[in-house]
């Protein structure tokens, strides 16, 4: 399994999606700059959380029409996995991948803390090795990831069982719609989410509820 | 060319920052204050002379970088 993290400037969540990559799958990701016009050969890429250019104009609206974007775009459409955390989704669905818009916490503040997901689909390249229905902790860390999207949207994602992710537990930081906390596009190969699985892979992190996200990687 | 463009939630979106602002207004004493929706405002200067082109162009970069159309609703005024 050949990975890629994709950096921008102000992103700073690369090293630990490296880092948790590299422990549960046993290969080295290779990073990728922004304005690399084309991504090496690899299975998935991975687009890490931070806040690329400070969040200016919309959160990774920037991002979303670097260079890479365009050809992870276009790879995308042919079956490349992508993988957005945090404002990696955020870039994601401003670049089209993902249906719906990541926007201000309903309450205002930032939220930096522990959440508990419902794992609704383990059918998708990195839930498969989850039970459904499977709650994990994760921690989360973000000011606008409350998902919005229309009528429409919501009742093909639900219905499509494309919400992947679910905060349970009176946990939803952020308003978002349904509690939705990650989704994947009508094809399977794009995953969003606004938790930080890549923080609760090792003891140290206190808990390893999602490591089995990442060594699903793997069977992907 | 100056092309203002303002960028505003669509109906319907949830506008927490419209709301704060909307709650500081009361405690500073303003009486009446029924609603506020906050928005962004750009000022772009186009090279290009005619109207119906320079025009074209701005709706294009509202489209594809500018508003979140998700969102966002946009409006421009040339001058």
């Amino acid at each position: 399994m050949k990975s890629a993290v994709v950096v921008f400037p102000g992103i700073n969540r690369e090293t630990d999606m490296m880092r948790a990559l590299e422990a549960t799958t046993g290969n080295k990701p290779l990073s990728v700059w922004h304005t690399d016009p084309e991504l090496p050969k690899v299975d998935l890429v991975v687009v890490p959380g931070g806040f690329s250019y400070g969040d200016y104009l919309r959160c990774g609206a920037i991002a979303a029409r670097s260079p890479i974007m365009a050809d992870i775009r276009a790879k995308a459409a042919k079956g490349l996995k992508v993988l957005g955390v945090c404002n990696g989704f955020q870039i994601v669905a401003e670049a089209g991948l993902l249906p719906g818009a990541l926007v201000r916490n309903a309450h205002l503040h930032f939220v930096c803390r522990e959440v508990k997901l419902a794992v609704e689909n383990n059918s998708t390249f990195f839930t498969n090795r989850m039970k459904k229905g499977a709650i994990v902790s994760c921690p989360v860390a973000h000011g606008e990831g409350n998902y919005i999207c229309n009528e429409e949207t919501l009742k093909a994602l639900e219905g499509e069982g494309r919400v992947v992710f679910r905060y349970t537990q009176g946990t939803n930081p952020n308003g978002a719609m349904n509690d939705i906390a990650g989704i994947v596009n009508q094809a399977g190969n794009v995953i969003g989410m606004m938790p930080h699985p890549e923080n609760m892979i090792e003891p140290l992190h206190g808990k390893t509820d999602c490591r089995p996200l990442f060594e699903g990687l793997l069977a992907a | 060319m100056k092309a203002k463009i303002k960028v505003t939630l669509k109906k319907g979106v949830l506008d927490p920052q419209g709301k704060a602002i909307e709650g500081a207004l009361s405690h500073l004493g303003f009486a009446g204050v029924e609603h506020v929706r906050q928005g962004k405002y750009f000022e772009i200067d186009v090279a290009e002379t005619d109207k119906s082109k320079a025009m074209a162009a701005v709706k294009a970069m509202c489209e594809k970088l500018i508003a979140n159309t998700v969102i966002e609703n946009y409006d421009i005024e040339l001058a």
